[in-house]
């Protein structure tokens, strides 16, 4: 691969840092391990994206903002790309994909995510994402989005919620 | 024979179960027994929803139209979804004197997520590639659907009597139809000597052993086997519900052919 495809391959993957979830603003796509190939021909960018829950209502609005971030962030530079955004379901993203940085980044806003070593059928082991302590109870397995669920720390007495586990 | 006719035949079949029942699922929003069960049900149908889009998705893949018209344009003889998914969820509407029936839901929700962990256990093996993968995404969540439903049906069939004869009438009931959801109607011999899915008889047989140790938990037994009392809807037969849903559903997508985005 030329060093030039490299190049630009990187410059949109930072670009991408810049596409937020729609609902939790401090994390990117990327960190939430969505993105999961970018590929370029001659005028298009291809941008391979994972959907976390298939009927998750963000992944339109998801898609428009990777197609505008990009466009905009390549005008500056002159380019004629066209952007390319299709969703696939190979490999199928998992929580394993959130990044150490997405993790902070969740915690940070009052989101646990399971342990990156979490496999299906396991015991979910859950700590409050405010005070550390696994003295919880789950009030609700379903949260207000399809990826979350609603929990309560009996410590802090804080409600938060949890990323699912998906394996 | 069309090339891949039953292929396609297998796809409507999980793209309209999926499609229906979430319908069903969502036609109960505001209506369940509590919020925290509000908030679980809609989660779950939206979920449901989101594995009808895959499946029609992978009809559009294979050249059938666009995958909006697929949903919202055909007539309900073209439809291939079990008659068990699309009954009312009981009298009355969702705007006027919803009457709706909480164990038969419970229980219909249970059978169907039971069959459907068995069916994409099948599915995960396809020999179509495409169909394989869109499954694999799918079991992840449907393992909460079925986790979920499993936790109602036991906890009301041990609750009180009312409850107990409640679920028994609905289990009784719903037997009856539960046939039709597990055939793979016309096309079925054709399905599975392509290695689409197994055959009905293989699914049938898992889907009896396995449901069997839920029953026996709650101390339940059922000698027949599912019937087809109202017809094969995987030959496109149907009951007036499917029409008021289908209606319903696609009320405004009709209304406005020309709208750009969805």
């Amino acid at each position: 691969m030329p060093s030039k495809t490299i190049a630009l391959k990187k410059e949109i993957m930072d670009i991408l840092q810049n596409v937020k979830d729609p609902e939790i603003k401090p994390i990117s796509i990327v960190e939430l391990g969505m993105v999961e190939d970018i590929e370029i021909t001659e005028n298009t960018i291809h941008v391979k994206l994972l959907p976390t829950f298939t009927g998750c209502p963000a992944l339109d609005l998801i898609k428009e903002n990777i197609k505008n971030e990009v466009k905009d962030a390549l005008s500056s530079l002159d380019n004629k790309f066209h952007v390319d955004v299709k969703y696939c379901y190979h490999p199928p993203w998992t929580t394993k994909r959130i990044s150490k940085e997405g993790r902070k980044k969740l915690k940070k806003f009052g989101i646990a995510t399971p342990s990156p070593d979490h496999n299906p059928g396991d015991p979910w082991e859950i700590e409050c994402p405010y005070c550390n302590s696994t003295n919880i109870t789950m009030e609700n397995i379903f949260g207000p989005a399809a990826c979350r669920s609603i929990l309560y720390c009996r410590q802090c007495r804080n409600p938060f919620e949890a990323m699912k586990p998906i394996a | 024979m069309k090339k891949n006719e039953s292929l396609r035949e297998l796809l409507y079949q999980l793209a309209d179960d999926n499609f229906i029942h979430a319908f069903r699922g969502s036609e109960w929003l505001g209506l369940v027994p509590h919020i925290e069960e509000d908030v679980a049900y809609s989660s779950i149908s939206q979920d449901t929803m989101g594995h009808a889009y895959m499946f029609y998705q992978l009809l559009e893949d294979l050249g059938e139209g666009n995958l909006n018209q697929i949903a919202h344009g055909r007539k309900p003889e073209q439809f291939r979804n079990a008659i068990i998914l699309e009954e009312k969820n009981g009298p009355g509407s969702y705007l006027e004197k919803p009457d709706y029936d909480w164990a038969f839901t419970v229980v219909r929700n249970l059978l169907y997520s039971h069959f459907k962990t068995i069916q994409l256990e099948s599915l995960k093996q396809s020999s179509y590639e495409p169909l394989s993968i869109v499954s694999r995404k799918i079991q992840s969540e449907q393992y909460y659907h079925l986790m979920h439903w499993e936790t109602w049906f036991t906890q009301l069939m041990l609750s009180t009597e009312v409850a107990r004869t409640k679920m028994e009438d609905a289990i009784k009931r719903i037997w009856k139809d539960l046939g039709g959801l597990i055939s793979l109607g016309n096309y079925g011999d054709e399905i599975s000597a392509n290695q689409y899915i197994d055959s009905e008889q293989k699914l049938e047989t898992r889907f009896l052993e396995s449901i069997e140790k839920v029953f026996k938990k709650v101390e339940f037994t059922i000698d027949e086997n599912p019937g087809m009392l109202r017809g094969n809807g995987r030959n496109g037969e149907h009951t007036e519900d499917l029409k008021q849903a289908i209606e319903t559903l696609s009320e405004v997508y009709l209304s406005d052919l020309e709208a750009a985005s969805w």
